[in-house]
């Protein structure tokens, strides 16, 4: 993302903002409330249209304009509040809007294919090593914080998505499950996907991202490459005691 | 055979000798793990249709006995199949409307409307009996669709449409009948709905045929999952439901026979109802009715059209409404200006509540329309033998209702306390 700005109004929430990621990398957005990062992910997520800049992905210029757009791209986003009916069980979640179903006499008798379905959420689960949840026939309502931002996570990579965009994924967590999720993002980033994650969690950004972006009053404050940096540096950016490589230029 | 047995019964495929002993195991570990994850879904708060069978064994006990059986009797569970048939058809429209969290006030007056129009149209207009039936149909269809779109388009809520729509149809329920007001529907096609019952020999071909379908679908099922690796329902629970299916279609079935044979109107409510089973649980529509009530920011991020979903079940609801007031002129052989009229919505409305649809959405299932009848009618049914008058029903009923609700509104703080 090359030079994205947004504004509402008055507001200008994002100015001539860069922003990168690489297939296999994890990079951390954090900065203060009101710093722009949900704002810079909707923009990538189709939510928001930027007023200004360009989106470059896999090496050529594109136009993310709606949800869909994203999605086709082989972008999906992880919001805070997850998404998941209660209701429905683990696979029925994970095939959400995208059931597979037997073509018995196409377009008036399709019954769901609920055998195909199950396997492969299983195969998924498993190539993320998701072994925390007993049964995939479990309603979700009957999960915890972290097999649910398991079962979410899952759910946007199982349709050959490239980039992953995760916000606040451990926000709601205990120690154990915050582990769970951390080990579920390094696994991703093994599978060679782009992920961002948005979180306000100093030491499990610092623990588990690659490269971590500094976003501060709409701008990119600094960039930290992974272990160059100290919690102090990056609350320092963050709160704007002190500028560190403005721009970023990678 | 036996082997196929095992298999089925066990996760792995036991050395011969033991076989015996660990199908015996397994029987009984089964039996184990059933006990255990049913109590556990009662805890939870998953009740399932469990209280309203329970209820549906204290009513027939309790009006049996004041009777002197005479409730239980064939012929009264033949009226009483009769009985129920408009309000299960109506029902089954309600469930679709309450999985999606909303609700449908109309489905009353679409039935007193649709009969009108039925009647005007045989009696008055001499349209064949299968033509008026179907444009029967249509309006009720339309009707809905109106109000689904209504409710989808302008953000109105289902609530307030359908109150507008319970007072307008019934307005044109009367503008039709015309100042004669009833109209008498002599037509033998129309009359026999709930007139007749199936020849015996039919009656048995359905209970049969309701038995071995499901036994045949349950167990390729199994077999298919088994196959692909995926864990499978042990061979003795198959056995369990299997023989509870077989034992209740067949029992009712010769039970009725044993008087007058299965009515019609009873075959076409079981059909709608056994239909609406499958589309809700089998096909991408019934997921997304369950999504969208469950949650529906979920359901439309998933890009599921939650506004052609609300369209779509409430024109079901219409058309099911209509339905019944397409039983109600048979069994009245004629469209009055009271059709529809009355306690018959609240009813429609108990019936869905009591089998254990919730009223928050995204819950129950469309048997609840049949079972939650079978209380509504047993107990208005029961009244009468006793020769109580209509405000004691009135009484009971709303009581009924009420406990209903409340089992509903409980068993959900129940899940909320389970972390569900």
């Amino acid at each position: 993302m090359r030079g994205i700005s947004k504004h509402f109004g008055a507001v200008q929430a994002l100015t001539e903002v860069d922003f990168e990621v690489y297939p296999g990398e994890v990079v951390a957005l954090v900065g203060d409330n009101g710093a722009g990062k949900s704002t810079l992910v909707k923009c990538v997520a189709g939510t928001h249209a930027p007023d200004g800049g360009k989106i470059v992905f896999e090496g050529r210029e594109v136009k993310i304009a709606s949800p869909s757009d994203a999605t086709h791209l082989g972008i999906e986003t992880v919001y805070q509040d997850l998404a998941l009916c209660d209701n429905l069980d683990v696979v029925q979640n994970m095939f959400l809007g995208r059931e597979r179903v037997q073509r018995l006499i196409p377009l008036a008798v399709e019954p769901l294919s609920e055998i195909e379905m199950e396997k492969q959420a299983l195969g998924v689960l498993e190539s993320l090593r998701v072994t925390t949840i007993d049964s995939v026939r479990t309603k979700v309502a009957s999960l915890s914080g972290g097999q649910r931002q398991s079962v979410a996570i899952s759910k946007a990579v199982m349709w050959n998505s490239k980039v992953v965009l995760l916000d606040e994924p451990t926000a709601a967590l205990g120690v154990a499950q915050t582990e769970q999720v951390l080990a579920l993002i390094a696994q991703l980033r093994e599978q060679g996907l782009g992920v961002v994650v948005i979180s306000h969690n100093l030491a499990e950004v610092l623990d588990v991202a690659d490269r971590i972006v500094v976003l501060r009053l709409g701008r990119r404050a600094a960039t930290f490459e992974r272990g160059e940096a100290t919690p102090d540096d990056v609350v320092a950016a963050i709160t704007g005691a002190r500028m560190l490589k403005i721009g970023g230029n990678r | 055979m036996r082997m196929a047995q095992d298999d089925l019964a066990t996760p792995q495929t036991p050395p011969d000798g033991i076989a015996t002993v660990v199908q015996e195991r397994g029987l009984r570990g089964s039996m184990r793990t059933l006990m255990t994850l049913g109590l556990r879904r009662v805890r939870q708060g998953e009740l399932g249709p469990l209280p309203v069978i329970l209820g549906l064994i204290v009513i027939a006990l309790y009006f049996g006995s004041q009777t002197s059986w005479i409730f239980l009797n064939a012929r009264n569970m033949s009226n009483l199949v009769l009985q129920i048939a408009a309000i299960g058809s109506v029902a089954t429209g309600i469930v679709l409307v309450l999985l999606l969290g909303e609700i449908d006030l109309s489905v009353g007056s679409i039935a007193g409307l649709t009969s009108a129009v039925l009647g005007v149209l045989v009696v008055y207009h001499n349209w064949p009996w299968w033509l008026a039936i179907i444009a029967t149909l249509a309006v009720g269809a339309a009707i809905g669709a109106f109000q689904g779109a209504w409710f989808g388009l302008f953000g109105v809520p289902a609530f307030v449409v359908t109150l507008a729509g319970f007072l307008a149809w019934q307005g044109v329920q009367l503008r039709v009948l015309g100042p004669n007001g009833t109209v008498n529907v002599f037509e033998p096609h129309i009359d026999n709905i709930a007139a007749t019952y199936l020849p015996t020999i039919w009656g048995w071909a359905l209970g049969v045929g309701v038995a071995v379908t499901y036994t045949a679908a349950n167990l390729i099922k199994q077999i298919r999952r088994r196959r692909a690796g995926l864990s499978s329902q042990p061979l003795a629970v198959l056995l369990v439901w299997t023989t509870i299916i077989a034992a209740i279609s067949l029992g009712a079935v010769g039970y009725l026979n044993s008087y007058a044979g299965v009515p019609t109107a009873g075959v076409v409510m079981l059909g709608l109802v056994l239909f609406f089973v499958w589309v809700t649980t089998n096909t991408k529509f019934g997921r997304y009715v369950y999504a969208v009530g469950g949650n529906i920011e979920a359901a439309r991020r998933a890009g599921i059209n939650v506004t052609a979903i609300r369209i779509w079940v409430f024109t079901l609801s219409g058309m099911l409404a209509a339905v019944g007031g397409l039983i109600f002129t048979s069994r009245l052989t004629a469209a009055s200006t009271q059709t529809g009229g009355g306690t018959f919505l609240l009813e429609a409305i108990a019936a869905a509540v009591i089998g254990g649809t919730s009223l928050f959405g995204g819950r129950g299932s469309v048997w609840a329309a049949l079972l939650g009848a079978l209380v509504i009618g047993s107990v208005s049914n029961g009244l009468d033998l006793m020769s109580q008058p209509p405000e004691i029903k009135y009484m009971v009923e709303g009581g009924i209702l009420l406990v209903a609700v409340t089992v509903d509104a409980i068993s959900r703080r129940g899940r909320a306390a389970a972390g569900r």
